[in-house]
């Protein structure tokens, strides 16, 4: 089933960062002023997001408030304005086609009806095995290698519809949720 | 002919590593500076340049610089905007990229000319792995003894430090950005009071360009003058431009600002031309933000005289026919483009990005993205079109951040230039079917 929604399906208590990722956060406390600890929370949510299946649910944002000692209203209106939070789950590969000017005059809605078909889902849904989410997002800062997609941390560039066959096939042998920090 | 300074050591292989980039000459103006010259002598240099801001204002770095605040006691910060998020530029990533020394360099002098002793970069979230390529790069530079404590026996002490964003076109404004690095919403500030007397934690703070601070390498190295005498009047020295649409060559471009647009999107050099031998309809000269302008007026200006790529050429004839350098994102359109289902993509955009914290963009940007979208489904009348007019005009010059007018400039420019192909679109829905085709990929 839904593997995407393992770590979330664990109860509250059971949330927690690892030791490694508690010694990163200690780090990271230590580029900002003493009093500034609350710098770190977009950080913080996106080392949450990677470590505890790819979205920020309730229990995961309360529990970042408490590593920060923030209180949860202020993580919950920080996650809702970026958009690379997600507040509900999302595949193991969140697949992200740029749709702005320069990636559409290049052929990206090409590649968005490639995708569409070949999944079996529309732009925002998420594929009955968990494995694909798919979303249109606005400018990557890719124009120059446009059209492309970013799935996870990795940048896709001057697609084909043969090219994104193969990323397809590749991601789909991986199989695994691609962390990306 | 291309002037190589900020990408003149971009195809060298490994140059991201520090070892690398000092063979090539890298970190020598940084002890150069540190031995020599005073944090004044910088500024003044830097003044003397003529560097303007490559975030999109233009405003002159020096300047800028000068009115910083300085109260006993209080820290100054230093940030590095490399937000990039303005629709159809990518010079930053690139730069960053190829070779983050030079900008890691750059920000250290910088830093010491205004007596920051903490540095961030703030960095798109989406670019995480540049953000990985800068932390190695920052590591190295701590190793070598040009960041932390005392850098080279100079008595100044900077801590650099990455931080990364999550998705917030409006988070590359500059006050935003701040909201955001304090682990906030970016929610723009009112001005006044400015960054440079209240910005980072209340703390004197300048905010420069990824690029603008990377050009202050070469200027402490051969001089501000050296550096003001490349170019043309007060657009000085070199300027990356992100070239993207439908050219041949597209990519990243460091040009001589002054060379005539012409040149520049033809020539071999840089774009190469229009691909498959179409003709040009149009192109965004600055990034999303600024005015469109049909092909006439992109090569000449009204007077007919060659349109050329600096500030003020681009600029000529103002809002009736000119345009803007902005972060010189360049995005070209060929013959057969839909100026209507482009300005659609921008609208959509300028809604999506929009804080929400002022009534007319919030309001007007989506209602602006339901006319056209309701006009590209064979549903618009003539009203629309002077509805869009009107709507963009209630934004202009209404809201906290210049968000407001990008969203409204494109809009207005696009009906300015092109008014007669919205009017078909809604005279002759029929005809839609005909021009809703979206690009086709190159099949090559
Ligand atoms: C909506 C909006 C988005 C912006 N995005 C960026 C950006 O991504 N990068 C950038 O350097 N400047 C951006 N700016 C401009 C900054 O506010 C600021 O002027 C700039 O970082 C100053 O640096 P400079 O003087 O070196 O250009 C943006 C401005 C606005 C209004
Ligand atoms: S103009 Fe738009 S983006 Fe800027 S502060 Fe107002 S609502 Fe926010
Ligand atoms: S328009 Fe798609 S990456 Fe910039």
């Amino acid at each position: 089933m839904h593997n995407m929604n393992e770590t979330n399906m664990t109860s509250q208590s059971q949330l927690q960062f690892s030791e490694a990722r508690m010694a990163e956060i200690r780090e990271l406390l230590t580029h900002y002023p003493e009093n500034q600890s609350r710098s770190a929370l977009i950080p913080i949510l996106h080392m949450a997001q990677s470590d505890f299946g790819g979205w920020l649910s309730v229990p995961v944002m309360d529990y970042v408030a408490s590593v920060l000692n923030l209180l949860p209203i202020q993580v919950y209106e920080v996650a809702s304005f970026y958009s690379m939070f997600n507040l509900k789950p999302v595949g193991n590969y969140l697949i992200e086609v740029c749709r702005t000017s320069s990636c559409w005059l290049c052929g990206a809605e090409d590649i968005t009806a490639h995708l569409e078909n070949k999944l079996g889902i529309k732009v925002g849904q998420t594929t009955a095995d968990g494995l694909f989410t798919l979303k249109a997002v606005e400018c990557l800062g890719s124009c120059g290698t446009a059209p492309m997609m970013q799935v996870g941390a990795n940048y896709y560039e001057n697609l084909t519809i043969s090219k994104v066959d193969s990323i397809l096939e590749e991601l789909k042998k991986e199989n695994k949720y691609s962390r990306y920090c | 002919m291309s002037a190589k300074i900020l990408l003149a050591l971009d195809h060298i292989e490994g140059i991201a590593s520090l070892p690398v980039y000092a063979q090539h000459g890298g970190y020598a103006v940084l002890k150069k500076v540190l031995s020599d010259i005073s944090p004044q002598q910088v500024v003044e240099e830097v003044k003397i340049s003529g560097l303007r801001g490559r975030g999109g204002a233009g405003f002159p770095t020096g300047l800028k610089w000068s009115f910083l605040a300085r109260p006993e006691g209080v820290p100054r910060y230093l940030v590095c905007n490399a937000d990039e998020s303005e629709p159809g530029t990518f010079k930053d990533r690139y730069l960053m990229e190829r070779n983050p020394h030079l900008m890691i360099e750059g920000m250290i002098i910088s830093s010491y000319g205004l007596g920051a002793n903490t540095a961030y970069i703030y960095i798109r979230g989406e670019y995480f792995y540049i953000a990985r390529i800068l932390e190695k790069a920052i590591k190295e530079a701590y190793a070598a003894g040009y960041l932390g404590k005392n850098i080279l026996n100079s008595g100044f002490d900077l801590d650099l430090h990455v931080h990364v964003g999550a998705g917030a076109y409006i988070c590359g404004e500059e006050t935003a950005l701040l909201e955001s690095l304090e682990g906030k919403r970016g929610n723009p500030r009112i001005k006044p009071p400015f960054p440079a007397v209240q910005g980072l934690y209340n703390c004197p703070t300048v905010v420069n360009n990824s690029e603008t601070l990377a050009a202050v390498v070469p200027i402490l190295d051969k001089g501000g003058a050296a550096y003001a005498a490349i170019g043309i009047g007060k657009s000085t020295g070199t300027k990356l431009i992100s070239a993207s649409g439908h050219i041949n060559r597209p990519g990243v471009y460091e040009i001589e600002l002054g060379i005539p647009v012409e040149e520049f999107i033809y020539s071999d050099e840089y774009c190469g031309g229009i691909r498959n031998g179409k003709k040009l309809k149009a192109v965004v000269a600055g990034g999303s933000s600024v005015p469109i302008l049909p092909a006439d007026l992109i090569l000449k200006t009204a007077e007919g005289a060659p349109r050329l790529m600096s500030y003020e050429s681009l600029a000529e004839g103002g809002f009736q026919t000119g345009t803007m350098m902005g972060s010189g994102g360049f995005i070209v359109m060929d013959e057969d483009t839909s100026i209507v289902k482009n300005l659609y993509t921008f609208a959509r955009f300028y809604h999506h990005e929009s804080c929400g914290q002022c009534s007319p963009c919030r309001e007007g940007t989506g209602w602006m993205e339901r006319i056209l979208h309701k006009i590209l489904d064979g549903h618009g009348s003539i009203t629309d079109i002077d509805l869009l007019w009107d709507i963009q005009k209630n934004i202009d010059g209404k809201t906290i951040c210049p968000l407001g007018e990008a969203a409204a400039w494109p809009v207005a420019s696009a009906i300015r230039h092109f008014r007669s192909e919205f009017e078909e679109y809604v005279l002759n829905p029929h005809l839609i079917e005909d021009v809703k085709h979206y690009y086709r990929l190159q099949t090559t």
